[in-house]
This record gives C-alpha cells, sequence and structure tokens, in this order.
C-alpha cells in the first residue's frame, strides 16, 4: 500500500510539473463551458422584429408596449403581407416577425382564446429559439395579469412557426456534452500520454524490474486522472450552474457515481491505446482522431444522430459518449432517477469491461 | 566469493526466424564484475532483457541469486536492480524525489531511505542540488545518480545495460569508482558496453557474436588467447565475422 502511495504521490508530481498539461486539465474545461455556454445562452439584445399588428385593440397593444420595453428587441410596426414577411426576413432585416390576427382581443375576451403567430428566422436555431422564447414569455406575462383581474382563465396560445428549420433538434444543452468531451480527453489523452511516455523515457522498463506490481503501475498512474477529472466535473458544474443558470434537477450523486463509471470508461480506453503504441505524438493523434473527433461529432451533442445516415448511426452506438451524454441529460436536465438510466448504464458496464480485459490482456503479453 | 548468482544453460530467445540469442551458457560468481560485450545487434540487451525478467526465453535455463527465471521472477526482482539504457529517472522529479521514489517502489522504509539517501548525496557530491529537478543536472551526474538508485535497495546484481553511453572518459571513470565501490560491498554487477577500455576494467568480461557467446575469460587471459595487446584487438577479431549489423 504504501508502495502504491508512493507511485500515486509521483503522478501528481508530474501533472503539476507539466504546465501544458495543467492548462489542458483546467484550462479547456473552463474555456469550453464559457465559450459554449454563452455562445448559447447570452441573451439576444436589440434585436430587429417586426410586428403586424391587424388587431389593434387593447390586448395587441398591452403585449406589443411590453415588447418595446424589452431590451431584447427593437420593435417595427408595419402591417406586412406573407410576402413581405419572407422579404424581410431574406434581406436578413428581421429575425422575428409577430403576427396579431384581427378580433385577437375578442376572441380572447369571448372565446377565452386567442392565437398570435410568431415566425422566427431558424436558420440559427438557437436565436430563433431565444428570441421565440422572449416573446413567449412576455404573452405569458400578460395572460397573467388577465387571470389575476378574472377568474375565467384566459388563454393565448402563441402559435410557433421556425422556418428554414422547423425540428430545431439537437441545438441546446452543450453542458452534458462539454463533460462527457473534457472528461474523455483527460482521461483518455492523459493516460495513454503518460504511460506512453515511460515507454518512450525507458522508465518502464525500470518500473517492471523493479518488485512492484505491473498491474498496480497501471491502476496508481490513473488514480491522479481519476481524482482531476471528478475535479474537472465539478468545475463544469459549477461553472454551468452558476454562471450558466443551468438547470440541475437530478441527484448529484447519481451523476457523480454515472460519472465516476464513464471515467473508468475513458481510463480503459486511454490504457487500451498505451497499448498499442509507443510513442508519445502516436498515443496523441490516435486520441484526438480516434477518440476525440468521433466524440464530438457522432455523441449526438453536436449533430443529431436521428439525421445521420444509417451506418453512421449504427456507429454512434459503440462511442461510450454517446451513451453518457444521454445519462446526463437524463439526471441533470429531466431530473430523471437510476431507473430510466439502467439501459446506458449498463452498456458502459459491459464496454468498461471489455475493454479492460483487452488491454489487460495485451499488457500482460507486452510485458514477455 | 564462490557462490554463483548467475548461472545460464543454454538460454535462447527468438523471434519468429530470428535467433537474437542463442543456447548462452555461462556462470558469474558473486561480487564479480561481469562484462557483457558485443556489436550492436549482437544480442546483448535481449539476454540482459531474460535475465531481468522482462523478456520470456524461448528455450533453456537461468537462475539468477538461485532463483529461477521461469517460476520465480518475483522474488528474483527483490534481488536485482536495473539501469536501462535509456536515462532511468524521472527528469520532472528532483534529485530527492527520485530517490524517495525508488525506494519506495522497493519497499525500503522512510527511515532507511532517509538514511540511505544522506549518505548517496554525501557521496556524490549533490548535496546543493537535492531539490533541483533532475533535467537539470549534468549528464555524468545523472547517471552517476541513476546508478546509485539502482543498487539502493542493497540488490545481490545489478544489471547495467550501455550505462556510460555518452558521457565523457572522466566522468565514466568516476563512474567506475561506482561500480568498484558497489563490487567491493559484494554487489555482482553486469555491464555491457561498447567501450573497450571499460572491458579492462571488468574481472570476466564476454564477448557476443551474432547472438552465440564467442570467448569467455579474464582480459588478460582473452589478450593472450587472441595474442593482442589490447581488448579492442580482441573484440575486433571476434567481430569480424559477424554477419548482422546493427539494431
Amino acid at each position: 500500500m504504501k508502495q502504491f502511495l508512493t507511485f500515486v504521490k509521483k503522478e501528481f508530481f508530474h501533472v503539476f510539473r507539466d504546465n501544458k498539461t495543467l492548462l489542458m486539465l483546467f484550462g479547456i474545461p473552463i474555456v469550453q463551458i464559457t465559450l459554449f455556454g454563452f455562445a448559447l445562452t447570452n441573451e439576444i439584445k436589440n434585436t430587429e422584429i417586426v410586428v403586424c399588428d391587424y388587431a389593434k385593440d387593447a390586448a395587441s397593444k398591452r403585449i406589443i408596449n411590453a415588447l418595446e420595453a424589452s431590451k431584447n428587441f427593437e420593435v417595427t410596426k408595419a402591417n406586412l403581407n406573407h410576402h413581405q414577411i419572407e422579404t424581410s426576413f431574406k434581406t436578413g432585416k428581421i429575425k422575428l416577425a409577430i403576427v396579431f390576427p384581427n378580433n385577437f382581443n375578442k376572441e380572447l375576451l369571448h372565446l377565452k382564446k386567442a392565437q398570435l403567430q410568431i415566425i422566427a428566422d431558424a436558420s440559427d436555431p438557437n436565436t430563433a429559439t431565444t428570441l421565440t422564447n422572449y416573446v413567449s414569455n412576455i404573452v405569458m406575462n400578460y395572460q397573467l395579469e388577465l387571470i389575476q383581474n378574472n377568474p375565467i382563465p384566459y388563454q393565448i396560445t402563441p402559435e410557433v412557426r421556425m422556418l428554414y428549420n422547423p425540428e430545431l433538434k439537437g441545438a441546446t444543452n452543450f453542458v452534458p456534452g462539454v463533460m462527457a468531451l473534457v472528461l474523455m480527453l483527460v482521461c483518455v489523452l492523459m493516460t495513454s500520454v503518460s504511460i506512453v511516455r515511460e515507454k518512450e523515457k525507458g522508465t518502464m522498463e525500470v518500473l517492471l524490474v523493479s518488485p512492484f506490481n505491473p498491474f498496480l503501475v497501471i491502476i496508481s498512474k490513473a488514480v491522479p486522472y481519476f481524482v482531476l477529472s471528478l475535479v474537472n466535473l465539478t468545475i463544469i458544474l459549477l461553472l454551468s450552474v452558476f454562471l450558466l443558470d443551468m438547470p440541475f434537477n437530478g441527484s448529484i450523486i447519481l451523476l457523480f457515481t454515472v460519472s465516476s463509471l464513464f471515467i473508468i470508461t475513458s481510463l480503459s480506453l486511454g490504457l487500451m491505446i498505451s497499448n498499442i503504441t509507443n510513442s508519445e505524438q502516436s498515443a496523441m493523434l490516435i486520441s484526438l482522431m480516434g477518440m476525440l473527433i468521433p466524440t464530438l461529432l457522432l455523441a449526438g451533442f453536436m449533430f443529431p444522430i436521428e439525421n445521420m445516415p444509417k451506418p453512421l448511426q449504427f456507429f454512434s452506438n459503440i462511442i461510450p459518449a454517446k451513451w453518457y451524454y444521454i445519462i446526463v441529460k437524463s439526471i441533470m436536465i429531466k431530473g430523471l432517477g437510476f431507473s430510466s438510466i439502467i439501459k446506458e448504464t449498463l452498456i458502459l458496464i459491459a464496454m468498461t469491461i471489455f475493454l479492460l480485459l483487452v488491454s489487460l490482456k495485451k499488457f500482460k503479453i507486452r510485458l514477455e | 566469493m564462490n557462490e554463483i548468482v548467475i548461472k545460464t544453460d543454454k538460454l535462447t530467445k527468438r523471434f519468429g526466424n530470428f535467433i537474437a540469442a542463442n543456447e548462452i551458457t555461462f556462470e558469474v560468481k558473486a561480487g564479480e564484475i561481469f562484462g557483457f560485450l558485443g556489436a550492436n545487434g549482437a544480442g546483448k540487451t535481449t539476454a540482459m532483457r531474460m535475465l531481468c525478467g522482462l523478456s520470456k526465453p524461448s528455450s533453456g535455463n537461468a537462475t539468477i541469486a538461485g532463483f529461477d527465471i521461469y517460476k520465480e521472477t518475483e522474488k528474483i526482482k527483490k534481488n536485482i536492480g536495473y539501469m536501462s539504457q535509456k536515462f532511468s529517472l524521472y527528469e520532472d522529479l528532483t534529485v530527492i524525489e527520485n530517490i524517495r521514489f525508488f525506494g519506495g517502489i522497493y519497499g525500503i522504509s522512510d527511515k532507511q531511505i532517509n538514511e540511505k539517501s544522506n549518505t548517496l548525496i554525501e557521496q556524490l557530491g549533490l548535496k546543493n542540488e537535492t531539490k533541483k529537478l533532475v533535467a537539470s543536472l549534468p549528464l555524468g551526474w545523472k547517471q552517476k545518480l541513476a546508478f546509485s538508485v539502482a543498487i539502493l535497495h542493497e540488490p545481490k546484481i545489478v544489471f547495467l545495460d550501455e550505462p556510460t553511453g555518452g558521457v565523457d572518459p572522466v566522468t565514466r571513470r568516476q563512474f567506475w569508482d561506482l561500480i568498484y565501490s558497489a563490487s567491493d560491498r559484494g554487489i555482482t554487477i553486469f555491464v555491457t558496453t561498447h567501450y573497450m577500455d571499460e572491458a579492462e576494467y571488468c574481472n570476466r568480461i564476454s564477448m557476443m557474436v551474432d547472438g552465440v557467446i564467442k570467448a569467455l575469460d579474464t582480459p588478460t587471459n582473452l589478450k593472450k588467447q587472441f595474442s593482442a595487446d589490447s581488448m579492442d584487438e580482441v573484440f575486433f577479431e571476434l567481430a569480424r565475422g559477424a554477419k548482422r549489423k546493427g539494431d
């Protein structure tokens, strides 16, 4: 045990003495979260929108006033027809159009139900979602006001139409993706590089000649990265909850447990890579090309898997990050419990066992 | 002094059709400085790796410190030290951290490590360098330190794979002083080298050509046998017939 601790201590020295490693460890998650987070959830201010008010009644006026008061919008009032709206979108003059139909207030008062149309330029789906959400919020607020004054509920249904990309899939919630990516990066890349470095420098031979158990060599190499990954995970979560106001609906303990599992999966991947290469460069290349890029592209947080051709969809199943991504989304955003992620967890466990068996077998062969 | 610590019997290593080490048979006595010579690619490193337990022999037998190299590798590991051809300390650790680390993985107690490292640092004259990263030391010092670390746990045998590569003659001489003092303490030295002047320092040497041991005796006897003036000439005489070139 004391030998093991000596070894782990040495690994921490390696990590903390290497500025490049440190920068990668802590720089990347912070930069990614900040970049991805702000690029997606930052407020959009002073967007040019057009309001076509065919109703010109009390209700529409109240809503338009609220829109004008909002910092998010620069409102132009013009009663454009369908074609004119389309042209405005095409020339890029506006990002959003709101149409109040005739008799808006009347329908609201008599039928307790009214509709208004929000048309957004969804060629940039993130902006479109955000903008329509702003409008929906304003409308909801007005609705709440009405309910307070009147016991009979009124209902205004904003009818949202997303032009150019009607389904708006896969554009939000980068945080789970970043988590998968960062853990992958730290565990796969750094573990493989740190093991291969010992081989390259010749110190691995010295370790193998020593009475220190070769399997413990591997385990003690993994320990610092396991710990650092958990630290990283905590940083990402803190940043996303406090800086980006991400929701956190599920159990933290469950999230950390499953994350530990994913970390072990990634560590085994790194171990496997270190078995098949002998130089730091090739370990780095294989980790980047073979692991990170497929993770980025095929795990589902950049591009929706549903839109991919069948062979790629099939291929995406062997990417551990895909399953972890689903798990994190379920726990963090949907607030689901363990029973709903059993399938994904089992898949990750199976992958880990497979990777560990393969790489430990290979490792033994290499010793001989 | 008559105890035999390394004994090999027709030890062979094949890589496919290539026979890297062919039926090597020799004995090394306790406290001896045994030179293991040969041109590049002659099979020195392969033979040494088998003896250290880094590589499994294809056939033949050997015992190291009385332990079988097939069955008792764990016991062998406790009784040997090893200094690899490549530099075998961690450059991003300080002198003292390296000593503590290697002492630690050999299971030496903290108290002993402290005592030993004090003596060692004194002996090497590294008193002011203990907190410096090994990377900042000159190569000669690094290698002397690596050797001292390799024998920190007082092994019965220490294997040195070309320990003085790239070091100037003065430092090499100092390095050999360390080897002699270790040998005086009863540690058996098994050393491979390219330098024929170093061969003269050994008690006995073996010459390997194309995976086979062609000659094995004391330097004086070998010179007599080949009627040569120096080990250089002996080496040329033997290596002339070599078919393998380089690693």
